[in-house]
């Protein structure tokens, strides 16, 4: 018997989360839901997933990168994706989209939130195997 | 060809001497800047030779070690934080300590460089920097003009717009793809996070509605003698019904008569929207007390709940354009962040004041002074 991977989901929209989440379980995952930073912070510390979906911004600008340092000192071996699309409407002073930052937010992906379900579904394959081997 | 100014703090002399060497032929230009940059470099070797060196030379970019043989690293930034000083700083920290410095970001630094950085990781960041210092000048200027602050407006309020429709947009599509199933009842919560996302974008286009006729100012303004009193009576009034349904007590406290010279629709809308925020943040079978006094040069109005109230920290970011404080208690309630704003700025044009004292759990309390002619004291 195999059994279900976890994955995490933390978005300060409650709507996304939920669509997200539908998603998530329909390519057969099971998730574990959290809406802040802090929630988040929280519930990592009882239960490991195995792959993470951060949005950037919640609490705070940097709220997704500080979840994803986080995150990744805890349990270097989970991937981390981080989902944008506020980020380059807003002009947070935080730009993703530098290679600097992004070596410093050791995201193992960045994707823009209106990806399709299908290209979601390959690169959350692609990362938990990649992790696996 | 403008030239900035960097400062290096740092102990360790190699550091030092590495930075200005690596900058001192080193030009940023890009194609949008109007004018290339180039660099001038000066040393210190401890945090208080630093700040000496800020004090006197005003740097514009700050290169700076956390581990300092004196006062620490993040005890400059401290200072240049509390003096408000226009400087960016950069920490440059070994990995071990990137705890540190992802602390430093929140306290104010701009970024940080790993040590031991290559010439090509310093030249990366301080071209980065260099962009963002011409984007500032950019802002000022703009700013001055008042342009920039429509643009960061107009881009934070795409946003906010965009968000309900995108939820709205993902619910039509699961329902779209039946993938809840047959059963239309299935859908009922889907249903009702739509109509919720709907009803908040129409409270912020209503509240846009308000903002513009603040900001557009003068003009249609109708500045005449009004009864406070009579206003605040409207407002009471217009809210009944949803203080009703949350089970809440409206009070009205103090005199019966107090005049002020004033445009009536700017009155409401400040009355609307602290009477409204004191119901929708209250608690069910809560009370809301507004009290209008007038003592001759100064009118005092105040709006008291017993609701959730706001945290400290949170008090000075609401009468911000689009600040909503998320929080456990706060995230079924509707708005757009953009009430507290339109009051504070009408509150500015009659030179009045506003401020909030509460106390979190307990409730808060809204204190606001507009001379009745002239400027209170
Ligand atoms: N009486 C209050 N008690 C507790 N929190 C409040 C109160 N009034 C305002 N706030 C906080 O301040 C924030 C900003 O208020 P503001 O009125 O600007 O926006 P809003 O209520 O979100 O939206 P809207 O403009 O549509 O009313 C709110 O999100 C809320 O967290």
């Amino acid at each position: 018997m195999t059994t279900k991977k976890t994955i995490l989901i933390v978005d300060d929209d409650q709507d996304y989360l939920y669509q997200l989440k539908a998603r998530v379980e329909s390519f057969g995952f099971q998730t574990l839901l959290a809406e802040s930073q802090k929630e988040a912070e929280e519930l990592i510390v009882k239960t490991k997933p195995d792959l993470a979906i951060l949005d950037l911004m919640m609490e705070n600008e940097d709220s997704g990168f500080i979840l994803c340092y986080k995150m990744k000192k805890r349990y270097p071996e989970v991937p981390i994706i981080i989902a944008t699309g506020v980020a380059a409407e807003t002009g947070i002073s935080f730009d993703i989209n530098d290679e600097n930052n992004r070596k410093w937010i050791k995201a193992d992906l960045f994707l823009e939130k209106g990806i399709r379900k299908e290209k979601l579904k390959e690169e959350i394959d692609n990362l938990l195997i990649k992790m696996n081997s | 060809m403008s030239t900035l100014k960097i400062l290096v703090i740092d102990d360790e002399p190699g550091i030092r001497s590495g930075i200005s060497r690596i900058l001192r032929n080193f030009r940023v230009d890009y194609p949008f800047m109007e004018e290339a940059f180039d660099f001038e470099v000066q040393e210190a070797s401890t945090g208080e030779a630093g700040i000496e060196l800020i004090e006197t030379d005003k740097p514009d970019i700050l290169l700076l070690d956390n581990k300092l043989p004196g006062i620490q690293g993040v005890e400059v930034l401290e200072y240049i934080r509390k003096k408000q000083m226009n400087i960016i700083v950069v920490m440059i920290t070994s990995y071990a300590s990137l705890e540190l410095a992802v602390k430093a970001t929140s306290d104010g630094a701009y970024d940080f460089i790993p040590k031991p950085f290559t010439p090509q990781e310093l030249k990366s960041s301080i071209e980065n920097i260099t962009k963002r210092v011409f984007l500032k000048k950019m802002t000022n200027k703009l700013q001055e003009t008042g342009k920039q602050i429509r643009f960061q407006f107009l881009s934070v309020l795409s946003h906010e717009l965009k968000a309900p429709l995108n939820s709205i947009e993902g619910y039509l599509q699961m329902i779209r793809e039946r993938q809840a199933g047959p059963q239309l009842e299935s859908y009922d919560y889907m249903v009702d996070r739509m109509l919720e996302r709907i009803k908040g974008m129409r409270t912020l286009i209503l509240d846009l509605l308000d903002l513009t006729k603040v900001t557009s100012g003068k003009g249609t303004r109708d500045i005449r003698e009004i009864n406070l009193v009579d206003i605040a009576h409207t407002a009471i009034d217009t809210m009944r019904p949803y203080s009703i349904q949350k089970d809440i007590k409206l009070n009205l406290h103090g005199d019966d008569v107090v005049k002020i010279m004033a445009d009536n629709e700017e009155m409401e809308i400040i009355f609307n929207n602290l009477i409204s925020n004191a119901i929708k943040y209250n608690k069910e079978g809560g009370t809301v007390d507004c009290t209008i006094r007038g003592d001759g040069n100064c009118v005092e109005v105040l709006v008291e709940d017993t609701g959730i109230g706001i945290n400290p920290e949170d008090l000075t970011k609401i009468f911000v354009d689009f600040v909503r404080i998320r929080s456990e208690k706060s995230r079924n309630i509707t708005g757009s962040g953009l009430g507290l704003a339109i009051v504070k700025k009408l509150i500015d044009t009659y030179k009045g004041t506003i401020e909030v004292t509460s106390q979190p759990d307990t409730g808060s309390k809204f204190k606001v002074k507009l001379p009745i002619e002239k400027p209170c004291s």
